[in-house]
This record gives structure tokens, sequence and C-alpha cells, in this order.
């Protein structure tokens, strides 16, 4: 098993019409397994229309009904994303990845609040998404960089995250998933809920943990990693040389009122027992190293 | 998004917020006009920079007279202010906010932040008003006292009750800062506000309960339904090269160093910082292309880039996954040559297409010092800096 999604998974493209949307649906389905795996898109003015043969629907309930679809992944632009998501957690989905960057906050945490007690899980926003490597791959990121294997990847940043994959790649080490958790300050999975769900997992023996600057959610992923987690977990956290009050492109990568300083971070989570390296060169290494 | 005090403060007097009278100055004439028809024996004559700790640094000042409003309008406006947040230049004072003075009883502290953990807007209060919060929070944490917000049913008149009588607002003033209270929670809603700051809140002798310093942060994603506050931008506290740079769709922020970074996606673009300081160096700066690196991107980030007369080499790593690596390298050479790069340029490039851009640069003529991975690329680019030192 890999974590969250893998070839049995059906998908729901949310804002299937739009560019970014067709491009990356295309590149998704062309992806392993992913011409049986997204089924369906959703654009409330164009239902009954087809996007390279996958059926449209007014409603993400629909979709599910039509086509039986528990995952759905959203490009829709960030005035609207939010509801987009609130209309996937109404129709009970399993999974949401949402790539949209750029989302106010207020709506964020309207989002999350009504997200509160529903089964719906969250992956986002402003993320790359998530792959199960020559199964599925939903997001944006390059497919080919990654191959099979049993090396967990958690990360809130894009290319960084493809950096330590080419790096684990290069020293012959493939993934059982990564995920794109966002560099937002109010988002879903949390590096927290990711590292449970590959404590779990059979096929994953040890996770990279990629974190970055802003808020406090590595240093909690670290204290329950220090008192329950089976594998070995390595990591690595930008923004050392981060100036404070200053917004590292992520919205949330930013030290406010002195918290959330990567100096911070690192003291936390070699304090639980991660080793930590300090160049984001040798994340790999640094990986194979604990195997 | 920044504003200054006198502007969060119009804000606020929308929402039943209380505030001294006052009025915003450019000039002398101004200045005294102000003082003149806001009557009283007294006035605070404020500074209006986006820094904060200005009271520290000389930037709020008691005036008795009209002979000292012209006194501290002549030291303060058009001179630079050092407060511990501007940094060793200052900040240059434009404008000058003349306030009514007011007798103080009691100073306290309001915030409201986004606590990510909790995922809700967090109101924060403490008696002990009119200091630096932080230290506050590091010395005396009992003294500050918290309630998330519920962001459906918003402050409830309860809780505002309840937190000022915790900082032991009197009982006769506990009404008037539940209504403040539940405005600045408004306010902060309706606006989208990232943090509004209320340091001090004072309750005067008369009982009255006014905010005597304003400060509000807006969340740069919901600037687009916002345009108002868009409009209060002061642009003469801001970085002009950030300005130019977010004009093109880069994320520019100045460091001190002397290697300026190019880098697609925030966190590569921090970890590129980081390595270069961990072999010896020191990033100028942190600047993240996006997803697409065109031609026209590269130009502009160079051009940017090549404005600090610091910069002494400059290191390109992209990370190119669903952008080709090819195209990549054709936007770096072409702007390379539009600029006239005079500084060496070390370039990493992983991805798709990898070994085409490699020999587009090779083959571009242009002295390219080309990197393997991002340890060789920082060590290159340290090494290339202290030549040029």
């Amino acid at each position: 098993m890999s974590i969250l999604i893998n070839r049995h998974s059906r998908v729901i493209t949310q804002g299937i019409t739009g560019k970014t949307g067709q491009f990356h649906t295309r590149l998704c389905r062309e992806y392993a397994y992913g011409q049986q795996c997204f089924v369906a898109g959703v654009n409330p003015n164009k239902p009954g229309e087809q996007f390279e043969g996958i059926p449209i629907y007014a409603t993400v309930q629909e979709a599910k009904e039509a086509t039986g679809a528990t995952v759905s992944v959203i490009y829709v632009p960030p005035a609207f994303a939010a509801a987009a998501i609130d209309e996937a957690v109404a129709a009970d989905l399993d999974l949401v990845i949402c790539i949209t960057e750029g989302i106010p906050v207020r709506d964020m945490l309207r989002t999350r609040y009504k997200m509160a007690g529903r089964k719906t899980l969250l992956i986002g926003p402003n993320c790359p998404g998530i792959i199960t490597p020559d199964e599925i791959k939903i997001g944006i990121m390059p497919g080919y960089i990654h191959k099979k294997g049993r090396i967990g990847v958690v990360s809130r940043s894009g290319t960084l995250t493809y950096e330590a994959v080419a790096q684990l790649m290069a020293l012959g080490l493939g993934q059982s998933t990564c995920i794109g958790i966002g560099g937002d300050p109010i988002n879903g999975l949390k590096h927290l809920d990711v590292m449970k769900l590959f404590n779990e997992d059979d096929e994953t023996d040890a996770v990279l943990m990629v974190g970055e600057i802003g808020g406090s959610d590595e240093e909690d992923c670290a204290r329950w990693v220090k008192d329950n987690m089976k594998k070995p977990v390595v990591g690595f956290i930008a923004g050392v040389t981060a100036p404070p009050g200053k917004r590292m492109g992520h919205a949330g990568a930013i030290i406010a009122g002195g918290k959330g300083t990567a100096q911070e971070k690192i003291a936390v989570m070699e304090e639980c027992g991660i080793r930590v390296t300090r160049n984001p060169a040798e994340m790999g290494k640094l990986l194979k190293s604990v195997l | 998004m920044k504003i200054h005090e006198y502007q969060a403060k119009e804000i606020l007097r929308r929402y039943g917020v209380i505030t001294p009278q006052g009025s915003v100055c450019f000039s002398m004439d101004e200045a005294v006009a102000a003082a003149q028809k806001l009557g009283g024996d007294s006035w605070v004559v404020k500074a209006q920079i986006y820094a904060g700790g200005r009271g520290k640094g000389g930037g709020v000042k008691l005036a008795r007279s009209l002979a000292e409003i012209r006194s501290l309008t002549e030291a303060m406006l058009n001179k630079p202010l050092i407060t511990p947040q501007t940094g060793p230049d200052g900040q240059v004072v434009h404008r000058l906010y003349i306030e009514q003075g007011v007798s103080i009883q009691h100073e306290y502290y309001i915030g409201i932040v986004i606590d990510r953990s909790q995922q809700r807007a967090c109101l924060m209060a403490s008696s002990e008003g009119g200091m630096d919060i932080e230290q506050v929070a590091a010395s005396t944490p009992e003294k500050i006292h918290k309630i998330l917000i519920d962001p459906i049913a918003g402050l409830t008149d309860q809780d505002a009750a309840t937190l000022a009588h915790k900082i032991g607002i009197p009982a006769s003033s506990v009404m008037a800062t539940q209504v403040l209270l539940k405005g600045l929670y408004q306010a902060f809603d309706e606006t989208d506000a990232s943090l509004l700051e209320i340091n001090p809140l004072i309750v005067t002798n008369d009982g009255q309960v006014l905010a005597l310093d304003a400060k509000m942060n807006f969340d740069d994603n919901a600037l687009f339904r916002h345009p108002d506050i868009v409009a209060l931008r002061d642009l003469d506290e801001e970085d002009p090269m950030e300005i130019e740079a977010a004009k093109h769709g880069l994320s520019y922020i100045p460091l001190d160093g002397n290697i300026g970074c190019l880098v697609n996606g925030a966190g590569l673009a921090m970890a590129t910082m980081d390595i270069i300081k961990l072999y010896g160096g020191n990033p100028a700066n942190f600047l993240d292309v996006g997803g697409g690196a065109t031609v026209d991107k590269v130009t502009e980030a160079f051009k940017i880039m090549l404005h600090n007369p610091k910069l002494q080499a400059i290191l390109v790593n992209i990370f190119g996954g669903i952008m080709k690596c090819d195209v990549i390298a054709e936007g770096v050479t072409a702007a390379a040559r539009e600029v006239k790069l005079s500084v060496p340029l070390i370039v990493r490039l992983e991805g798709t297409n990898v070994e085409l851009g490699k020999k587009i640069l090779a083959e571009s003529g242009l002295p390219v010092i080309s990197a393997t991975n991002m340890a060789d690329a920082a060590e290159k680019a340290v090494r290339a800096a202290v030549k040029g030192a």
C-alpha cells in the first residue's frame, strides 16, 4: 500500500475547463494508470460536455454519483477555490487536493471550520499535489523524476520537493508516496498527519520531511515522532538565512513575532531524534544513511 | 500589506472604535493648523512610518504649545527616524499625525492575529500595555489572555466581557471595552486583516476607552476584494526594487550579501540562500521567478539584482519540472545578453531536458559557469564572489 492514493483511486477535476486544469489533467492522465483514474470534470456551466473524453458534470455530487469517484483535485482561481473545497467536502469525498495558490486566509478559516467533523481530508492549498510513483499522480509535479520505492516524502514546497526526490533517485531510492502539503498558513493535512499515515504504511521504510520557516507544524510533528514513530525520519528546514518579518514567497513562510525560525525547528527536531541536515544538497544522502 | 496608524484609525472608527481626534499633516503649516483646529492645551506629534518602536526612536512626542508643535515638526518631518525595527539608516518621515492629548489612567494591550495551529483568529489581551508585547509574552506569559474566535459566530459579548475582566478593565468601563473589542474583530474580519494591534488601549481618567495606537496588516491574497485598502498603500515605505519585482510577478527580497540568487519556487529559493551561507558566502537576495522562467521574467530578475552595487555573482538554480531546461537555458542566455551581464553567472539546471539545456548554455558564447548540483553551484558562486570582491 501507498498512502491516500493508488491506481484504484478515481479522481474528479474541479476547474477542468481552465487552462491550468486542462494542461495538468492531460499530464496526469498520461502518467502511469492516469487514463483509468481521471474520470470526471466539474464546471457548473458546461454539464454534458467533455474534455478529451472526460465527461463534465455540473456539480461534484453529480460527478461522484455518476463515476464513483472519491477524490478531487482543484485548479479553480483563488477567489472561488475555497468554495470549490466546500463543495467537495459537502459531497463527502475522501480526499481533496487543492493546487490553487493565493486563496485568502479568511476564506480558508471558514472552509476549515466547515470541515470539522466531516470525513474529507484536504491536501493544500498552494501545493504541488500528491504522487504514488508508477501508479498515479494528482497535481503539478513532474511525474518522470519519480520511481516506485519505499521512501515517504512530505514537504511544504514544490521545487524543493522535486530536488529531494531527485537526490533520492540519484542514490537509487524510489518513493512510496510524495506529498506537498502546501505553503499557506491555513491548510489541510500537516506534516504530523502525513507522518502518521506513513508510520502505518507497510510499503514505507523511512520518511524524508522537508519543512520551512513559519508556524510550528514541523515541531508538532517532531514531538509526535519522538514517542510514536516506528521508522527512521530525517529532515531539512529551509530558511536559516531568511530575515524576520518578510514573507518568503509562500504566504505561510514568515518569521512572525520571533516565532517559526528555522533554527528553532531544527533544534526541536534534533531533540526528538530526527537527524536534520543543514545542507539542502545532502537530503538524499542523509536519508540513505539511516536505512 | 501594511498601512499607517492614522489610516488604521480611520478604518477602525467606521467600526465604532473610539480614538482621540487627530489629523494627518504633510507640512509645518498643516501641523499648526491641525493643532489649532483640534484645540485643547496638549497634543501628541506622531511620526507616521510602518516600522514599530516609534516611541523608543523619538517619533512620538508631547507638545504643550504651538511653538512646540513647530519645533517638533521641524525636528521630525522629512528626517529619518531610527527605531529598533527600521535598521540603522532609519525611515524618512513624510507624514505626521497630530492628535489630541489625553489623560491616561491605565494602558492595556489588544492584538488579533491568525493562530495557525488552531486555524482560528485569536484575540490577545494584556494588562501590560504600552510595552513590547513579545517581551511580556517571554517574561510573564500569564499576563497574556487569549480567546480563539469562531469564524461564523464572531466575537461574542460574553467572551469580550470576560476578556475585559481578565485584564483588569474597571467595571464601569467593561461595557465600553466590550463594544470596542467587537468592533475591532469585525474590522479585522471584514477587511481581511492579518494583524490588528492596539498598543496601547487606554482607559482615561474619566473612564473612556480609547485606541491610542493602531496597527493593521492585510492578507495580500485578499487585496483583490479591497481596492479601498490598496489605495492606502504608501510606496515611500516600500523597497523600490520589491515594487518593481512585484510588477513582473517576481517575489524579491533584498538581503545584505553579494551573491544574487534566481530560483524557481520559494522553498528551493530559501534552500539556495541557505547553502550559499553554508559554503561561506552571503546571499544578496531572495528571488522566486515562479513556475515559468520566461525570457522576460529572467531579464527583469537580472536587472533588479544588478541594481545592487554590492553584487559580485549571480547563481541561477532552476529545477525544471513541467518547465523544460532548454527553454530556461534560452531564457537565461537571452536575458544575460540583453542586460550585458557584468558579474559571473553560475547556472545549475536540473530536470526535464537538462542535457539540452546545458548544451545551450555551453554554446552560447557567454562566460556561464555551469554547475552539476546545488553544492557545486554554491561552491562556485562563493568562489566567484570572493574573486570579484
